[in-house]
């Protein structure tokens, strides 16, 4: 049967199985959107901005384990759409943006809304294409899937020229594609898998640390396992989190520049570090130097071969699917009997629950001031641990981080790579489209929500009764806090004066609006917010301006050099 | 450390910028980039010479075979390799110098391929260190112009680079 290039894109997204689109037309992509409205099997959303269309896409993706797709048009639609992109590379999300273009014969000729789309994103992608003949179309979105899916996620970008979408081709859209030149190595080598589990049976002091490679690879339930039967410490990275349950004894917090001091110390002080999915991120371990130490052997396991021996040597690397190489560890550990050895395990416990006695999460509850760590503990109590929580950056993220316990994956969905402000509103739309019925919360600022704040009137469209959580501190309260203990407090810039009212914004847009001023009041306003389950509710909370992310590790610091709250 | 990556990569439109991107995003040297098709039209072979330590080298390979077009990546100075660049000179070469200029083009194996009453342009293939010499060994003051191709290389022996 013979398709246009527009129809053809509508048939291989059916094929895909896709069921949103997150967008936004123009002229470039007229004939597809032409297509989508003589159909309706997949449908599209119509966000308000471009960097929302992608952050909407990704946070679908996120929460649901599907590749998020999104399609702009060519131009200011493909360079708004950049940060949405960037962030999705950096955390590797699967996802296909497609992109229109100018039409081939105007390329390279300063044509209205053209620009070099392949060369803006090829950083910040998997992979790009731009297609020139509508015969290789159908077979080019299908190498997309296959690319954003599989291997390491990430995004994949199809560029589109308009004519390419009017020409006419026999459509077909192949099973399975397969490049020569992609074959990553998916399982794991069996002789490093052996010599990992013996030294994780033979350690004194052994702990777990897993990243978000374990939340994209759906290994938290081997994850769990494995901590269980080993009976180590077990943590999570911001991108790991609820890849194994935080309530669970054995996990000690997250690690890192915001980490907890036991967490920070029992990765300092181990003595065998199996690392999953994860990659020693600056922010994770601070300075390299610091973090290593001789008398401690690191186990690596990773989809990504870049990722091992980047930042830290290590001293077993694995390569492939971490929930395969867990698998396979998990079958060698339980058809042996050796265990760690108990007595020492008891004193490493011993040893970790002294660290814990620092209480380094501890605030002031007595404050006649909304302390923000206070809202996310309500937040937690109020959703009974369950609602899906995306995030925008700044110190609302980190406190959202430190004090919901997720025990799920997928369920924490926030910017951890990029850290792109004005990610959480947009992310929350697709988590909510994906997850109808669920409880969807945005953790946010009021500097992030108005990076993209144009997307309430997306969720009116779409009826998205997201619960947007402002910590309002009238600061940039990440760079305030920077500037009080690096820069002498010199707040520069990092007052935001001229706020909105956001309860009448909230209104302005259609939905609920609330303002807590109170302490006695936080608990009554998120009751009430999550009883109205078919209502967006705006609650802007009216926080202690003066409040610090605690634990911290200065930049270039190592992981042990932690300021405390109670410190200062 | 000197090294030289073979790379076979797919021969599409924007290969060449990925790997080159690569390089200036990773904050990697190049000191010489050559491509050219090979005789399986698909595939183009790239010869990059850089410089770093093994460390370095070892991400520059792990990221370049991360490269959805790069099809495969060798690093040649592993093993016996063979080197080979192409340069063209044209130098100064008129009076007394004539003679002289041509008895050290035959000592550096050059051939003349261009003669003007004043100069000469002269072509030379070898390793780069080569080359050096070959500039090292005139006066600067006579050289017009150079241009150079930057190493091509190849395995010795059995070592074969294909898919
Ligand atoms: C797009 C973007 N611009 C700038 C930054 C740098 N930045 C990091 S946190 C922050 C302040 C965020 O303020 P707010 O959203 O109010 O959150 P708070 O830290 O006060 O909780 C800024 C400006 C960023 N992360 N993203």
């Amino acid at each position: 049967m013979q398709l246009t290039g527009a129809e053809i894109v509508i048939r291989c997204l059916q094929e895909e199985g896709v069921e949103y689109v997150f967008g936004y037309p123009g002229g470039a992509v007229l004939n597809i959107y032409d297509e989508f409205f003589k159909q309706d099997k997949v449908k599209h959303v119509l966000v308000r901005h471009e960097q929302g269309a992608v952050h909407a896409a990704d946070g679908y993706s996120r929460s649901s384990m599907k590749t998020g797709v999104c399609l702009v048009t060519s131009g200011p639609g493909v360079t708004n759409a950049v940060t949405g992109i960037a962030t999705a590379y950096m955390d590797s999300i699967p996802m296909v943006v497609l992109t229109g273009q100018v039409p081939t014969h105007a390329i390279g000729q300063d044509a209205f809304q053209e620009c070099d789309t392949v060369g803006i994103t090829r950083p910040c992608v998997k992979h790009n294409f731009l297609v020139k003949d509508v015969k290789d179309l159908a077979v080019t979105i299908k190498k997309a899937f296959y690319l954003a899916s599989t291997g390491r996620p990430g995004p994949v970008l199809v560029d589109i020229p308009k004519d390419i979408t009017q020409a006419s081709t026999e459509f077909s859209y192949p099973k399975t594609v397969s490049l020569r030149s992609y074959n990553p190595v998916t399982k794991g080598h069996a002789g490093q898998i052996k010599k990992a589990v013996q030294l994780l049976l033979e350690a004194k002091r052994p702990m777990i640390y897993a990243g978000g490679g374990v939340i994209l690879n759906n290994a938290a339930p081997q994850l769990t396992r494995l901590v269980r039967l080993v009976g180590c410490p077990c943590t999570t990275t911001l991108m790991g989190l609820g890849g194994f349950p935080a309530t669970d004894p054995q996990f000690t917090g997250m690690p890192g520049m915001h980490g907890t001091y036991e967490t920070n110390m029992a990765m300092q002080n181990c003595d065998v570090l199996i690392a999953v999915g994860a990659r020693f991120d600056d922010r994770v371990i601070g300075n390299p130097q610091h973090f290593y130490r001789a008398d401690r052997k690191i186990v690596h396991i990773d989809i990504d071969p870049s990722s091992i021996s980047k930042r830290v040597k290590v001293d077993v690397p694995i390569v492939g699917y971490v929930a395969d190489v867990l698998d396979e560890m998990l079958k060698l550990i339980e058809s042996s009997p050796q265990r760690p050895d108990p007595a020492a395990l008891k004193t490493w416990w011993a040893e970790i629950t002294e660290w814990q006695r620092k209480d380094c999460l501890k605030y002031d509850t007595k404050s006649d001031l909304i302390k923000p760590q206070y809202v996310i503990q309500k937040l937690y109590e109020i959703t009974s641990g369950d609602a899906f929580v995306t995030s925008d950056v700044g110190q609302h993220q980190m406190w959202a981080a430190q004090y919901y316990k997720f025990d799920e994956p997928r369920r924490w969905i926030n910017s951890g790579g990029l850290g792109t402000m004005g990610f959480g509103l947009p992310a929350a739309m697709g988590v909510q489209m994906v997850n109808p019925g669920a409880p969807v919360a945005c953790v946010t600022g009021e500097a992030s929500i108005q990076m993209c704040i144009q997307e309430l009137s997306t969720c009116k469209q779409y009826h998205l009764p997201i619960k947007i959580v402002n910590l309002n501190n009238r600061y940039l309260g990440m760079v305030r806090q920077w500037q009080e203990f690096f820069y002498g407090n010199r707040y520069a810039e990092s007052y935001i004066d001229a706020l909105p009212d956001f309860v009448k914004l909230a209104e302005a847009y259609g939905h609920v609006g609330m303002k807590i001023e109170k302490p006695g009041d936080v608990d009554g306003a998120l009751r009430e917010a999550f009883k109205l389950k078919d209502r967006l509710v705006f609650m802007d909370f009216i926080t202690d301006q003066t409040e610090n992310v605690f634990p911290m590790i200065p930049g270039g610091k190592g992981l042990t050099e932690m300021i405390l709250a109670e410190e200062l | 450390m000197r090294h030289i990556l073979s790379i076979l990569v797919e021969n599409e439109a924007g290969a060449l910028s990925r790997i080159s991107g690569l390089f200036s995003a990773r904050g990697y040297n190049i000191e010489s980039l050559t491509v050219a098709p090979t005789e399986d039209v698909t595939m183009s072979r790239m010869t990059i010479v850089t410089i770093g330590s093994d460390d370095v080298i070892e991400q520059i390979t792990k990221q370049l075979n991360k490269l959805v077009d790069v099809v495969k990546v060798v690093d040649l100075t592993e093993g016996n390799h063979i080197e080979r660049e192409l340069m063209l000179v044209k130098v100064r070469a008129a009076g007394k110098d004539r003679e002289e200029m041509k008895r050290l083009a035959d000592v550096f194996r050059g051939r003349i391929l261009d003669v003007t009453d004043k100069s000469y342009t002269i072509e030379l293939t070898g390793t780069g260190s080569k080359l050096d010499a070959f500039l090292q060994a005139i006066e600067p003051g006579v050289i017009l112009e150079t241009v150079r191709t930057g190493a091509s290389g190849i395995g010795r022996g059995e070592r074969i680079l294909r898919i």
